[in-house]
C-alpha cells in the first residue's frame, strides 16, 4: 500500500489545529498570489512575455525561482521524513546531488542554452539534433510533467487532510485553481514572481523549527550526543564515513552510488536538463545573469538542509516517541516518519507561527505546481503544437494556446490526482518513470553541447536507447528481483540505490549509442553548429569584468563552501 | 521584475506581505504574553512569535521603503 495512504489510515485525527490568526495568514497568502497574477496580466501579451517572462529577470530573481520551482512542499515533508529515517545521509540530495550540477549548468552549459536563444530544452535538441530528438523529449516531458503535477497535488491534499483535517477535494480544487489563474493570467512572469514570494515564505515559515530545536537540544554537538544515546549502535550524523559498504548505513547504498549515480547522472540530469527548472534561468535578462542564476540557486540550495534535514534529525534527538514506518504506525497507533515535520511544527509553533508554517507548505506546493504547468504550457505550445500541428500561426495565437494549455494542464493534473486516488499503485511507479527520461536526456544534451561530432541520428538513437534501456532494467528487476544484484551491484541495495545505478547504466547506454551512431553517420557542417556547441560558439569574453562580478569566481566560492561542509559533516 | 519597465518591484510586494504577517504574528505573540494558552508549545518562554513577528515587520517595512514605486521603482 502506498505510504501516503497508509499515513492517512494511521492518523485518526488531525495533528494540528489552526486558530483564526493562522487561517487569516493562509487566506492573505492566497489573495496575494492572485493579486500578483491579475497585476501581471497586461504584461503577458506576447509569446516572449508569456513563455519566457520577457527575458528580463535579474540573476537573483531567476536564481531564486530556479530553486523555488524545485522546493515543493512534498520536498519539505518528504526529506524531513527521510532524514528521520536515514539520518544526515539525506543531505546528499541537497549537496552532492545538486550543487556540482547547478554550478556546471551556470558555468558550462548556460552559455549554449542562452546564446542559442532556445525557448526550451526540447527546443535546444531541435536546433542541435533535429525534430526527432525534440519530439521524443517534448512528448515524454509533457506527459511526465502533468502526471507528476497531479501526483504531487494528491499527495499534498492528503497531507493537508492528515495534518489539518482538511477535505481532500477542497485542497485539490482551491490550490490548483489558484495556480491555474495566476499562471494563465501572467504566464511565466507571474509564476516566477510568485515563486520568489513563495521562496521567502518557505524560509520564514520553516526556519524557526531548526532554530528553536537547536536551542532546545543545546547546540549541534549535544544533538549528536542525544541521537547517539537514543539510537545506540546506529550512526545518523555522518555524511560519508558509513558509505564504505552497502550494509553499513540505513540507506543500503555504497558511496559509488551516491557519487556516480546521484552526484553525476541523476543530479546533472535533473538540474541541467529538466525544463521545469531550466526555464527559470532562460528568462534571465542577459548571459551573465543566466550564468549567475544557478550559482545563486546553488548557494541557497546548500542551506536548505537547515530547514529540511535538521528537523528530521531534531526528531531523532528530541521526540519522546519513536516514529516508525507506516505499516507499523497503523498497527501500533503511533506516528510515522512522514509526520516528523508537522510534529516538530506542533512542538514549537504557536498561533500565528503555525499559520506561517502551513503557508510555507502550501507555498511550496504551489510553486512546484506552477513550475510544472508553466513548463508544460511552453513545451506543448512550442515543441509539440507549433512544431507538429500548426507551424505558421500568429504570436497571439500561440499565447492564447499557452493560456488554455495552462488551464488544461491543471485540469489534467486534477484528473491525475483523482486517478491516483483510485489506483494508488500508480505512485509507486511514477517516481521510477520520471527517472527513465532524465538520465539519458542528460547524456544527449551534454554530448550535444560539448562534442561537435555528435550527429542528429546519434542524438536521437542515443536518447531512445538510453530511455528504453532504463525501462528495460526497471522491468527486469520487477520481473526477477534477483536482477537487483546485477543492476545495483548488490542484493542488499534498496530502492534508492537501484534508481542511482539504473540511471548510471542508462546514461552510459545513451552516451555509447550516441557516439557509435555518430561515427557511423554524417555530422552537421560546422556553420550549423554555431551558438550550439563548444568549439563552434563564440562565448562573450569576461576579460575586464571585475572579479566580484564574474560567475566563475562565485562558482568557485560556492564550490569551496560545498567541500568544506562535506568535510565538516564527514 | 526589479522595477524596470514601469513595473512595481517584486520586493515591494514581498515587503507588503511581510509587514501584514509581521503585524499579525507579533500581535498574536503579544496576546499570548498576557493570555498564556492552556497547552503552551515547547520553549514558549522564548516568545518566538513576538521576535519573529517583529523581525518580519522590520524586514517588510525596509523592503517597502527601499522598493516603493515612488522611488523610481515604478
Amino acid at each position: 500500500m502506498n505510504p501516503l495512504a497508509l499515513m492517512l489510515a494511521a492518523t485518526p485525527d488531525r495533528l494540528i489545529v489552526l486558530n483564526p490568526v493562522d487561517l487569516a495568514i493562509i487566506a492573505i497568502y492566497f489573495v496575494a498570489v492572485l493579486m500578483i497574477g491579475f497585476y501581471l496580466k497586461e504584461r503577458a501579451s506576447t509569446g516572449e512575455d508569456f513563455f519566457l517572462a520577457g527575458r528580463e529577470m535579474t540573476a537573483w530573481i531567476a536564481g531564486l525561482a530556479f530553486l523555488s520551482a524545485n522546493l515543493g512542499s512534498l520536498e519539505l515533508m518528504g526529506w524531513a521524513a527521510a532524514s528521520y529515517q536515514y539520518g544526515i545521509l539525506a543531505t546528499h540530495w541537497y549537496w552532492i546531488g545538486a550543487i556540482p550540477a547547478m554550478l556546471f549548468l551556470g558555468v558550462v552549459m548556460m552559455p549554449f542554452y542562452y546564446i542559442s536563444k532556445t525557448h526550451s530544452v526540447p527546443g535546444y535538441l531541435q536546433l542541435r539534433f533535429g525534430e526527432g530528438a525534440r519530439g521524443l523529449s517534448a512528448v515524454t516531458f509533457a506527459f511526465m510533467t502533468v502526471l507528476m503535477s497531479g501526483i504531487n497535488m494528491y499527495s499534498m491534499a492528503l497531507v493537508m487532510k492528515v495534518v489539518l483535517g482538511w477535505d481532500i477535494n477542497f485542497s485539490i480544487w482551491v490550490s490548483s485553481i489558484t495556480v491555474a489563474i495566476y499562471v494563465a493570467l501572467g504566464g511565466l512572469r507571474s509564476a516566477i514572481f510568485n515563486e520568489v514570494l513563495q521562496f521567502v515564505l518557505i524560509w520564514l515559515g520553516a526556519a524557526l523549527i531548526p532554530i528553536l530545536g537547536l536551542i532546545e537540544a543545546g547546540g549541534w554537538t549535544n544533538l549528536q550526543a542525544r541521537i547517539a544515546t537514543n539510537w545506540a549502535g546506529q550512526n545518523f550524523t555522518s555524511l560519508w564515513s558509513t558509505l564504505g559498504t552497502f550494509e553499513g548505513n540505513p540507506m543500503g547504498i555504497h558511496w559509488t552510488g551516491i557519487v556516480l549515480g546521484l552526484g553525476w547522472v541523476i543530479s546533472f540530469g535533473y538540474w541541467t536538463t529538466d525544463f521545469l527548472v531550466v526555464q527559470r534561468v532562460l528568462a534571465a535578462k542577459d548571459l551573465r545573469a543566466a550564468k549567475m542564476a544557478p550559482i545563486i540557486g546553488a548557494w541557497f540550495k546548500m542551506l536548505v538542509p537547515f530547514i529540511v534535514i535538521l528537523p528530521g534529525l531534531l526528531g531523532l534527538g528530541l521526540l519522546d516517541m519513536k516514529l516508525t514506518g507506516e505499516a507499523e504506525a497503523i498497527a501500533t497507533g503511533g506516528h510515522s516518519y512522514n509526520e516528523v515535520l508537522p510534529l516538530m511544527m506542533a512542538r514549537y509553533l504557536g498561533p500565528g507561527l503555525l499559520g506561517l508554517g502551513i503557508t510555507a507548505l502550501i507555498a511550496g506546493f504551489m510553486s512546484g505546481m506552477a513550475g510544472n504547468v508553466s513548463a508544460f504550457a511552453t513545451v506543448w505550445t512550442y515543441d509539440i503544437y507549433r512544431a507538429f500541428m500548426k507551424k505558421d500561426a500568429s504570436d497571439s495565437h500561440y499565447v492564447s494556446m499557452g493560456r488554455w494549455c495552462t488551464i488544461v494542464g491543471v485540469l489534467i493534473s486534477i484528473g491525475t490526482a483523482y486517478l491516483v486516488m483510485q489506483f494508488l499503485s500508480i505512485m509507486d511507479y511514477v517516481q521510477a518513470l520520471f527517472s527513465f527520461f532524465i538520465a539519458p536526456l542528460f547524456g544527449t544534451v551534454l554530448l550535444g553541447m560539448l562534442w561537435k561530432r555528435a550527429t542528429p541520428a546519434g542524438g536521437f538513437w542515443g536518447l531512445l536507447a538510453g530511455t528504453v534501456s532504463s525501462i528495460g532494467m526497471w522491468a527486469w528487476v520487477k520481473a526477477d528481483p534477483t536482477a537487483l544484484s546485477i543492476i545495483a551491484l548488490s542484493p542488499n541495495a534498496k530502492d534508492m540505490a537501484e534508481n542511482m545505478y539504473r540511471a548510471l547504466w542508462s546514461w552510459i547506454v545513451c552516451v555509447v549509442v550516441t557516439v557509435v551512431v555518430s561515427y557511423m553517420t554524417k555530422p552537421k557542417p560546422i556553420e550549423e553548429l554555431q551558438g550550439l556547441v563548444y568549439g563552434a560558439t563564440e562565448i562573450p569574453s569576461e576579460h575586464g569584468v571585475p572579479l566580484m562580478s564574474k560567475p566563475a569566481f562565485w562558482a568557485w566560492v560556492v564550490g569551496a563552501v560545498f567541500v568544506v561542509l562535506n568535510v565538516i559533516f564527514w | 521584475m526589479t522595477g524596470e519597465n514601469g513595473q512595481i518591484s517584486i520586493w515591494y510586494f514581498i515587503g507588503c506581505l511581510l509587514t501584514i504577517y509581521g503585524v499579525l504574528i507579533t500581535g498574536s505573540g503579544i496576546y499570548e504574553l498576557f493570555s498564556p494558552p492552556a497547552h503552551p508549545v515547547v520553549l514558549a518562554e522564548f516568545h518566538a512569535a513576538v521576535w519573529w513577528g517583529l523581525l518580519m515587520l522590520a524586514g517588510g517595512l525596509a523592503y517597502i521603503h527601499f522598493f516603493r514605486p515612488s522611488k523610481g521603482n515604478k
